[in-house]
């Protein structure tokens, strides 16, 4: 027993660093499971703060390439109003009444809210945004956040007031998308070497794929509306040993600039996972 | 100033520095992450105790890592550094009784070469464990190697300018006052 505390006081210090080892690394294994840190609600809260204070200056360095995209974003819009919603099967209606049934009634599927972005930081291997929106406000878990320009990321973690937003330049970030042209699907992720370029893997070597080729996001995205813009195709990647192409891609939304973003919310994601847990069950 | 209030200070000027300047810099090349705020561990007095220094260190890596959302990324690094910080004053300081009669690790202190192994030392392990945790699986060696290189030259050559800027007078102390 004597002997175990001599040992313990004599390497004190290592032990010690041995300890505040685990705990440093027992936290960052722990944010990249589940994004849930100790402290990280009352920490995101002051750091936001601070940060707003920050970019409120720094934004009007950036205020001609706000305006700049926010024209092109109206333009974009006004050509596709209609595309956020999306018409029921009407194909199958039984209807006995001779009453006249609206069969171009729509129902809202998406719902989109702006907020301001508190911290955005690129250079890291995992990046994420903060933005002045938090659970006061509306915003949930996992909802997608998108900009004037293109997608932007993913809600992580949401406080009171600020939410956390993993940004597409994160190496756990990936979401499902389609070339414009011949709508074949691939997924995105980011490699974590340059915050211009993302990758689109598993796009069949039957597509035809080109340079400047537009990338969407796709229809079977769980947390965007279908047609968002991921970027422009940068390299294809031709992998002799497999069936599938590597596009490297060009980054649609300029990850150094973002001033403002949009939050959507996905009226029907409830229904659209309870209806695939349903079928997993079985 | 008192030393405590001073290293109060300089502990919210290095983290304010390294969130909203250094992490700012738009991207110069994929290696390339200026990195300064450790310096302040470097610059804590000599005389503080092993674990305190160690604590401290924790305390600094945990605040930056909250800013950017990577809790325990840098403050691992930190406290690597704070670690070994005392072995190499040790083996390092050349003038006899040094410890005692300066107050904290400067050029002054401990003379040119032996303060600038101590900082290179520093600086490569930090880069490196740093490094090695965001890329914890070696899918790439060179991408690791050139980061670290890189990187760590940026660092040096920000922690160069830092001492020629900001030089700290420091005070020579005698038993005798």
């Amino acid at each position: 027993m004597r002997n175990i505390f001599l040992f313990i006081r004599r390497f004190s210090n290592f032990l010690l660093f041995l300890v505040l080892q685990i705990i440093a690394i027992t936290f960052l294994v722990r944010y990249n499971k589940s994004h849930e840190a100790a402290f990280m609600g009352v920490a995101g809260e002051v750091t936001g703060k601070i940060s707003e204070r920050y970019t409120n200056v720094n934004n009007y360095f950036g205020l001609k390439e706000t305006n700049d995209a926010l024209v092109k974003e109206n333009t974009r819009l006004r050509n596709l109003l209609k595309d956020n919603y999306q018409s029921p099967d009407t194909t199958q209606r039984f209807v006995i009444d001779s009453i006249r049934v609206d069969s171009l009634l729509r129902i809202q599927k998406f719902k989109y809210y702006d907020a301001p972005v508190a911290g955005n930081f690129i250079s890291n291997q995992n990046n994420y945004i903060t933005i002045h929106r938090g659970a006061n406000q509306g915003v949930k878990k996992d909802w997608g956040v998108i900009s004037a320009q293109g997608i932007v990321g993913r809600v992580v973690n949401v406080g009171p007031n600020f939410s956390v937003v993993m940004s597409a330049l994160h190496r756990q970030f990936s979401v499902n998308a389609m070339l414009k042209k011949g709508g074949e699907r691939g997924s995105v992720y980011w490699d974590g070497e340059s915050p211009l370029f993302l990758y689109l893997k598993d796009i069949p070597k039957s597509a035809q794929v080109q340079k400047g080729d537009t990338v969407l996001t796709s229809t079977v995205s769980d947390i965007y509306p279908p047609g968002i813009m991921v970027g422009t195709i940068a390299e294809i990647i031709n992998e002799k040993s497999s069936n599938f192409y590597k596009l490297k891609l060009k980054t649609a939304t300029a990850f150094s600039t973002i001033q403002y973003v949009t939050v959507i919310e996905d009226l029907q994601k409830e229904e659209r996972s309870q209806v695939e847990k349903e079928v997993k069950k079985n | 100033m008192s030393p405590l209030l001073k290293n109060i200070v300089r502990f919210a000027l290095f983290i304010l520095l390294q969130v909203f300047v250094l992490h700012q810099v738009r991207p110069l090349h994929q290696f390339v992450v200026p990195y300064l705020y450790f310096l302040y561990i470097l610059w804590l007095p000599f005389n503080m105790k092993r674990g305190m220094l160690m604590f401290v260190s924790l305390l600094f890596g945990l605040t930056l890592d909250y800013f950017l959302k990577t809790p325990g990324l840098h403050a691992a690094p930190c406290v690597l550094i704070a670690y070994i910080r005392p072995f190499l004053v040790n083996q390092l300081i050349s003038q006899e009784g040094a410890e005692q009669n300066y107050a904290s690790p400067s050029v002054k202190s401990m003379g040119w070469a032996p303060y600038a192994t101590l900082v290179v030392i520093t600086t490569v392990l930090h880069h490196s464990y740093l490094v090695f945790l965001e890329w914890m699986q070696f899918d790439n060696f060179w991408f690791f190697a050139g980061k670290v290189l890189a990187t760590s030259a940026v660092s040096l050559l920000l922690i160069f300018i830092t001492e020629l800027l900001f030089f700290r007078k420091e005070k020579f102390r005698t038993n005798t006052a």
